[in-house]
């Protein structure tokens, strides 16, 4: 009997097995922000144990309230910043060079595939894009990973989704992660692995591919993974080419982690996207999704495009074709968030920035910003926030508000007419 | 080990996310006492008063499916340490928030949907739940009676209930 990917994984980490099903797994990369990490720092200091178990293997950002926004916010930074300082975790990411943990870990090139990562934040599985394991833990799991490297899991059972067609127009990664949700339900693939194969998936870049397998938590899963190919290859090329002759010896080894054939899966699930809407969620769960057509017309007080879902270069890019030559509805307050310093500055030098500033959207620094509703862009009881972000949860932007999950194209031209709208009517990438 | 058991509040729905259960407003807060004043302070449940003293005085929850899901946030379980809850009982748990209780030392117990309907029965007035952490059992008692369920736990979540928690067990170990 073959194996999946996880399986590999877990058996080339396998550091332990105390009682039987429980693996406790040796982790190459152990990633921290402000929120979840200076509780567990102090309890390591109140133990007496204020240690790392390898600086180099930690990789440390401020991302979720920066710059600071009060005393409090300021402290978290600071019990963060002290302790990378104090523990020599070179790979600390503080104002000016910070960017959303999900965004900037991946450009740095600390991901590869067949590694184990943990973070003390849900999203992590974002990162199984690479073909790792990658899952969120709290902060307890984190103390001990930063302590002694290790984590346990239940090994997690692999639902397969194959996903095939062509893509239409104004329809993108968001929406078929969205549609995905709807059909596996906020808890479908709970204590599983989501795989995901097929064409559409072989076509999409890095970006797409961590937007799809950011929101396998939406569906309870503990990480989204994609098999590693020349695609993987190419974004993680400045950061291996040392490692390998040519391109074609890293995807040939990266092969390795490759589910097999013979493999078990728990489910299998196959999608056809062709003729397939933008989705949209209505509800405050994120399995809650309508297509477009049912949603146009809802009106909206914000729009806010970034987080570690749809904040990367591809997705600014999206939303600018839209937005070129035109003005968001002076009812809309429209927000950007580039998710990372260097996608700011691509950004800037592609036009984009000035692309979104004439259309009237405020652009903000990196940051995870009004995706929780605890820095800026929060929104009043009773408003509307038409969001590239992940989660729709009563009060994740602010209490009483409402959000309603998109791509980002359909978040831009939400904003032009101040009221949910369908990006497919404005032709062809925006280019009417 | 915690004290497990005590009145018990019933939460009537599913997918109750830990957004809801302490928002991110006060994930700001590096101490868990902190928390304490804003438990399940955004919930959405028809005539739930966070403030109630029903909610104050519970020391188990009951629930349905799913619970927990969302943010890895442990700022959930410390929510409800810090206001003497260390027992949540659902017919399932979303996997970070369920790690989260055993790596503090409380219990996250499953139990069968027949079983949590069983137990929504004798909500409506004053009921509490007693576990006995030795034989994998917990009983409710209300003035509608009182019933004995056996409950699963592995035995790695029970250690980690016996050791305080999982920073306790693995720096023992490892
Ligand atoms: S952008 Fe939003 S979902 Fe992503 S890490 Fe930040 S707060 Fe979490």
């Amino acid at each position: 009997m073959g194996m999946t990917l996880s399986e590999k994984i877990f058996r080339s980490h396998l550091k332990d097995e105390p009682f039987p099903g429980t693996k406790v797994l040796d982790i190459d990369v152990v990633m921290c922000h402000e929120i979840t990490t200076p509780i567990a720092v102090n309890d390591l200091v109140s133990r007496g144990k204020d240690r790392v178990f390898n600086p180099e293997k930690i990789k440390v950002v401020i991302d979720h309230v920066t710059p600071a926004k009060d005393t409090k916010t300021a402290l978290q930074g600071k019990i963060l910043r002290d302790w990378a300082r104090r523990q020599g975790i070179k790979d600390f990411f503080d104002i000016g060079r910070n960017g959303v943990c999900h965004a900037i870990f991946p450009e740095k090139g600390f991901i590869r595939p067949g590694y184990t990562v943990i973070m003390g934040d849900s999203h992590t599985c974002t990162h199984g894009a690479f073909g790792a394991f990658a899952a969120g833990v709290g902060t307890t799991d984190l103390e001990v990973g930063i302590l002694k490297g290790v984590c346990a899991f239940r090994e997690p059972r692999t639902i397969r989704i194959d996903i095939n067609g062509a893509l239409p127009d104004g329809v993108y990664a968001k929406d078929v992660i969205l549609r995905i949700i709807k059909e596996l339900t906020v808890k479908g693939a709970t204590d599983c692995v989501i795989e995901f194969h097929g064409d559409v998936v072989k076509n999409m870049s890095m970006e797409s591919r961590m937007t799809l397998c950011n929101m396998a938590i939406e569906a309870g899963g503990t990480s989204g993974v994609c098999m590693p190919d020349e695609v993987t290859v190419d974004y993680l090329w400045p950061f291996i080419s040392a490692e390998y002759k040519d391109k074609a010896a890293a995807v040939e080894d990266f092969r390795k982690w490759w589910s097999d054939d013979d493999c078990r899966y728990e489910r299998r699930l196959s999608l056809d996207v062709t003729g397939m809407e933008p989705q949209v969620t209505y509800g405050f769960k994120p399995d809650e999704v309508k297509g477009v057509t049912e949603m146009a017309g809802t009106p909206v007080d914000q729009v806010y495009i970034g987080s570690c879902t749809n904040g990367r270069i591809e997705d600014l890019r999206v939303a600018a074709a839209y937005l070129k030559g035109r003005t968001i509805s002076p009812l809309v307050r429209g927000v950007l968030s580039p998710a990372t310093p260097k996608i700011f500055r691509q950004a800037d030098d592609e036009g984009l920035i000035r692309i979104f500033m004439d259309a009237g959207f405020c652009v903000t620094n990196p940051t995870c910003g009004a995706c929780l509703g605890m820095s800026n862009g929060v929104i009043a009881p009773g408003e509307v926030c038409a969001s590239t972000t992940n989660r729709n949860f009563n009060g994740r932007m602010g209490k009483g508000g409402m959000v309603h999950l998109m791509s980002p194209a359909v978040a831009a031209v939400t904003a032009i007419e101040g009221k949910i709208a369908d990006p497919r009517k404005y032709g062809k990438g925006g280019a009417v | 080990m915690k004290d497990f058991g005590g009145k018990v509040l019933f939460l009537d729905r599913s997918d109750i996310n830990t957004d809801e259960i302490i928002p991110a407003k006060y994930l700001t807060e590096i101490s868990k006492e902190a928390l304490k004043q804003h438990m399940l302070e955004d919930l959405k449940l028809e005539g739930f008063e966070p403030d109630a003293p029903a909610v104050r005085d519970a020391r188990v929850i009951v629930t349905r499916s799913n619970f927990g899901c969302g943010s890895s946030r442990e700022h959930a379980p410390w929510v409800f340490e810090v206001n003497d809850i260390n027992v949540v009982i659902a017919s399932s748990f979303a996997r970070i928030f369920r790690q989260n209780m055993f790596n503090c030392g409380m219990l996250a117990i499953e139990l069968s949907e027949a079983d949590i309907d069983s137990l929504f029965g004798h909500a409506g007035g004053d009921a509490s739940v007693s576990v006995d952490f030795k034989k994998n059992s917990l009983t409710i008692s209300s003035e509608k009676g009182s019933r004995t369920l056996a409950y699963r736990i592995s035995e790695f979540d029970k250690a980690l209930v016996e050791a305080g928690g999982w920073v306790g067990f693995a720096d023992a170990k490892y």
